[in-house]
């Protein structure tokens, strides 16, 4: 949008770069894109006020079809380089997206220190179960025993649960997703950029080229007698995952403990909300220290007039 | 008037306050006017093992360790004996070696040491009943029965027992004592000054303390200059510059830094973030130089050996940044962490995978830091790449005197900025198809033209190479990054043109730093110009050369020291020119191979055979240089030093 356009509302694609897509055809990845565009106009975010983090893999392609600031940063790190920018640039709406092995492999390490922090962002993690752009190798999510069509033996390790990982991480909203239900995944996303800390949404996404265990049909029960969904929806279930006082600690330990218990479940698998609670984040904690930054972000503070002498006149 | 000239020596076990007495004499030295260049050995151990602290104090500017001391205040046996007694292989054997003739051993009565055991006749042993004095200095105030609390003021007797030999003003010391216990620490102030004069009475008893012939007085016009440590000088550094953003994971000899800036983030409005890991800090100061910072971080081999993929990373994605601070310590591996080594010269000048541009600068001494660290923040956002700047645990630790600390090039300089306007990449599109094509296609196989595309290109292709950056937030300046080859939008390609379009863009720059650092700052030839031997050499052994060229000279020997300083871009042409004029060259370096040897044969083509390396993780001292060089000097072959240990 130009500075002199008249205002009005962003439309759908005024999210979408023009860049030629090179993902798979029926890649999951598209609803993913879809769910987070979809998103991002219902929120009005500016393109120039977005940043849009990733790491290496198919998923880290997502920022170029994205208008908006795209970072596409390196293996596993996603969260760092995000950190980074958002913790000195806090006017900003930032995303951060990675895949399985990305986030919960090679990044495991960025995904627990993210948690501790609890910075304002949301990540979003394509789950699905392979490595996708070395064609298809067992990702961290793939349990032990399973052989996609892509693999010459039987996943050797077991799978980890990202949702588990991320209670007790420390991540302050943890929700899962399915790449094919976007309408549906944008109304979480929506949800995880609203609040305030690090949003973990895990989404359960096919595969089509690599994994023929957890395909679209799967997903849908094609296979099972009666035809039902693999997934259903926490909220269905009356389930509510959110804390409703903060300092309630047995309250905090009881939501916890049910959101582990949930993402547990396999047959169906639970998709929405498994977690949230608002607790000051790390930016707050930095105002604190740093008056200054309650007023404007550090990349707006003027640092070029510093005095240091005092600190040389301290050394005399 | 007298000549003032003294190396005071204190050593005891980890955790027990040799540093701060140590700190104490020099600041009491510095403030009357006193030079001091002091630097302490310690053993990567928190508390428990060896470590000893000299002072060396001058009249003038002395900027070098000497091999022995005159005065030793020894808190424990194994100062005195070395900790062969209880190590299959000794580490040490002791310093009393390392003491002057007729020099002072002050030492803790308790620890059941026989000065006849030492072989040293010609000592003067003073052994002071430590925990006897700190217990009457107690009871005077009716504390006695805790004096097991206070074992910690040793350190302070054996400073106070010190200056009774040198002659030293105690009030001098008593006054440094006093400002570093204020509030409602004072009364601890007090008593420490105390048990240091019960010390010093207990000394003066002795007949043989009257005529100790090494002395020290303040000078009678006392000029207090900075007493300051090399990390404090990259760090204050940083702040000059501007830089508001600090990662680190902690590490020694690097920590330090990141520490001091903690402190001053209140103040500054400097945000200090401790990682989860190196890689985590290099990736996260690179997260908020592109967001428009400076950012910096700070580390030391093991923690650079994780975050090369970051500069790589920054680099191919001309981040305006980050400034790594590498400070280098005995290598390979975890080496020897509290040691001295300028062993990663080459590891820092090609860090990770590819050809990519960074600069590398090796500051030679504290005034040098201030100014390469301050001009790394402008080099990082004029060229958009990482800089290192290449200190190490001696320029980090050391402790000394400095007259005046300021910046020679002391501009702000943030380069090429775009700062908004009204075109957006999705507005241009239309008005623009065949320009914006080649950037778009990924295949790079459209038409490379693109000096009329109305629109704001992140790697557009500007005359010298230097793309203005913009960055999130800022109206029409909308881009993408990848850490993949990329077009001028920032997207990933993998076209022919592009590729090599990209590549000569940002090795390129390279070319317009090495044009635009003042040469003084890429290397400086010290000394006459006809000297018969040149030593070649970079970073923290600068001071401790040019100390040894004066005692040489005073020898009639004509040697000059050409200083290499910025490493990349290296000056290959002048350094070369310089080398092949020279009559003789040997290169000195604290590594096992000549690094910076290799360096000069690769850029200049000039072979250095000459090449005295040490690498027994202790900085040369002046002495070893001067040894050295004379023998090279006088025609023998180069050989590796090592610190004299018995």
């Amino acid at each position: 949008m130009s500075i002199n356009a008249p205002a009005k509302p962003l439309a759908i694609k005024d999210y979408k770069s023009d860049l030629h897509n090179d993902w798979c055809p029926g890649c999951g990845d598209f609803g993913i894109l879809t769910g987070i565009q979809m998103a991002l106009q219902q929120l009005q975010i500016e393109p120039d006020k977005l940043a849009v983090y990733s790491g290496i893999g198919c998923s880290g392609k997502t920022p170029h079809y994205i208008n908006g600031y795209g970072f596409h940063t390196l293996h596993g790190r996603v969260l760092t380089v995000a950190t980074g920018g958002r913790l000195v640039n806090t006017d900003l709406t930032v995303l951060a997206l990675g895949g399985d092995g990305d986030g919960y492999g090679i990044g495991a390490g960025y995904f627990v220190g993210a948690g501790r922090r609890n910075a304002d962002f949301a990540y979003i993690v394509h789950n699905n179960n392979v490595y996708g752009l070395t064609k298809g190798q067992a990702s961290p999510t793939l349990s032990k025993g399973k052989k996609t069509k892509s693999m010459p033996e039987q996943a050797i390790q077991d799978g980890i649960n990202p949702v588990a990982m991320a209670v007790a991480s420390g991540y302050t909203f943890i929700a899962r997703g399915y790449a094919l239900e976007p309408k549906y995944l944008a109304s979480i996303i929506v949800k995880a950029i609203q609040h305030k800390g690090s949003a973990l949404v895990d989404v359960l996404q096919t595969c089509p080229t690599y994994n023929d265990l957890y395909t679209k049909e799967w997903y849908e029960g094609a296979d099972l007698p009666e035809k039902r969904s693999r997934l259903y929806k926490l909220e269905d279930k009356s389930y509510d995952g959110k804390v409703q006082d903060p300092t309630d600690a047995q309250e905090i330990v009881a939501k916890k403990a049910a959101a582990v218990a949930r993402s547990y479940e396999t047959d169906p698998i639970p998709i929405g909300i498994y977690y949230q609670i608002e607790l000051p984040t790390y930016e707050d904690a930095v105002s604190q220290r740093i008056p200054a930054l309650a007023e404007k972000p550090l990349v707006d503070q003027d640092v070029f007039h510093r005095d240091v002498t005092p600190l040389l006149e301290a050394m005399r | 008037m007298q000549k003032n000239r003294l190396t005071w020596m204190i050593g005891g076990p980890q955790g027990s306050g040799i540093n701060a007495s140590a700190e104490v004499f020099a600041k009491a030295c510095s403030r009357a006017g006193l030079r001091v260049y002091a630097n302490i050995e310690y053993h990567s151990n928190i508390m428990g093992k060896h470590s000893f602290y000299r002072v060396r104090v001058d009249d003038e500017d002395v900027r070098s360790y000497k091999d022995k001391a005159d005065i030793l205040v020894a808190l424990d046996l194994e100062t005195l004996a070395g900790d062969g007694d209880h190590r299959r292989w000794a580490t040490h054997w002791g310093h009393l070696g390392e003491i002057n003739d007729g020099g002072g051993v002050i030492f803790d009565s308790e620890i059941g040491f026989d000065p006849a055991t030492a072989n040293r006749p010609d000592l003067r042993f003073y052994p002071v009943p430590f925990m006897e004095i700190i217990k009457k200095a107690l009871e005077e105030v009716g504390k006695g029965e805790q004096a097991r609390r206070y074992e910690v003021m040793k350190n302070t007797v054996g400073l106070g027992a010190s200056l009774a030999l040198c002659e030293y003003p105690f009030d001098l010391v008593a006054e440094v004592i006093r400002s570093q216990f204020k509030g409602k620490r004072a009364e601890i102030g007090e008593l420490n000054v105390r048990a240091a004069k019960l010390a010093f009475e207990h000394v003066k008893q002795h007949e043989s303390a009257k005529d100790f012939p090494y002395t020290l007085k303040p000078n009678r016009e006392p000029r207090a200059r900075i007493l300051a440590k090399g990390y404090e000088i990259h760090a204050i550094a940083k702040l000059k510059a501007g830089c508001s953003f600090q990662t680190y994971y902690p590490i020694s000899p690097a920590t330090d830094e990141s520490v001091f800036l903690e402190r001053q983030q209140r103040d500054y409005s400097l945000l200090v973030v401790q990682c989860e890991d190196e890689i985590s800090s290099i990736n996260m100061a690179v997260g908020a130089a592109h967001m428009g910072v400076r950012a910096a971080t700070a580390t030391s081999g093991p923690g650079f050996a994780l975050m090369v993929e970051g500069i790589g990373f920054a680099s191919i994605t001309e981040c305006p940044g980050p400034v790594l601070v590498m400070y280098q310590r005995g290598g390979p591996s975890t080496g020897m962490p509290t040691r001295q080594e300028q062993g990663d010269l080459q590891f820092s000048l090609h860090p990770a995978q590819g050809d990519f541009p960074h600069i590398v600068i090796a500051p030679g001494d504290l005034r040098e830091a201030y100014q390469d660290t301050f001009s790394a923040f402008n080099w990082a956002e004029r060229y958009q790449m990482p800089i290192i700047v290449l200190s190490d645990k001696k320029l980090a630790s050391v402790y000394t005197t400095i007259d005046k600390l300021e910046l020679k090039w002391d501009q702000i300089d943030r380069g090429e900025r775009f700062t908004g306007s009204e075109w957006t990449a999705v507005d241009a599109k239309g008005a623009n198809d065949a320009g914006t094509q080649a950037g778009h296609n990924g295949n790079g196989h459209g038409k490379m033209d693109l000096a009329n595309v109305k629109e704001y290109l992140r790697y557009a292709f500007a005359k010298d190479g230097i793309s203005p950056r913009s960055r999130p937030g800022i109206k029409g300046g909308r881009h993408w990054i990848t850490s993949d080859e990329h077009d001028p939008d920032g997207h990933i390609t993998e076209g022919v043109e592009m590729r090599v379009a990209m590549m000569e863009k940002r090795m390129g720059k390279l070319k317009l730093a090495q044009n635009a650092i003042p040469e003084e700052q890429q290397f400086f030839l010290h000394g006459p110009k006809d000297a018969e031997l040149t030593v070649v050499g970079w970073g923290s052994t600068k001071g401790t050369i040019l100390d040894a060229l004066k005692l040489l000279e005073a020898q009639g020997k004509k040697v000059n020291f050409l200083q290499c300083r910025l490493m990349r871009p290296f000056p290959a042409k002048a350094v070369g020119d310089i080398l092949r004029g020279a009559k003789r060259i040997v290169s000195m370096e604290e590594n096992y191979s000549g690094q910076l040897a290799q360096v000069v044969q690769e850029q200049t083509g000039v072979m250095i055979g000459e090449r005295i390396n040490k690498f027994d993780g202790r900085p040369f001292s002046e002495d070893e240089v001067v040894n050295a060089l004379a023998k090279v000097y006088e025609g023998a072959k180069a050989e590796p030093v090592v610190t004299h240990v018995h």
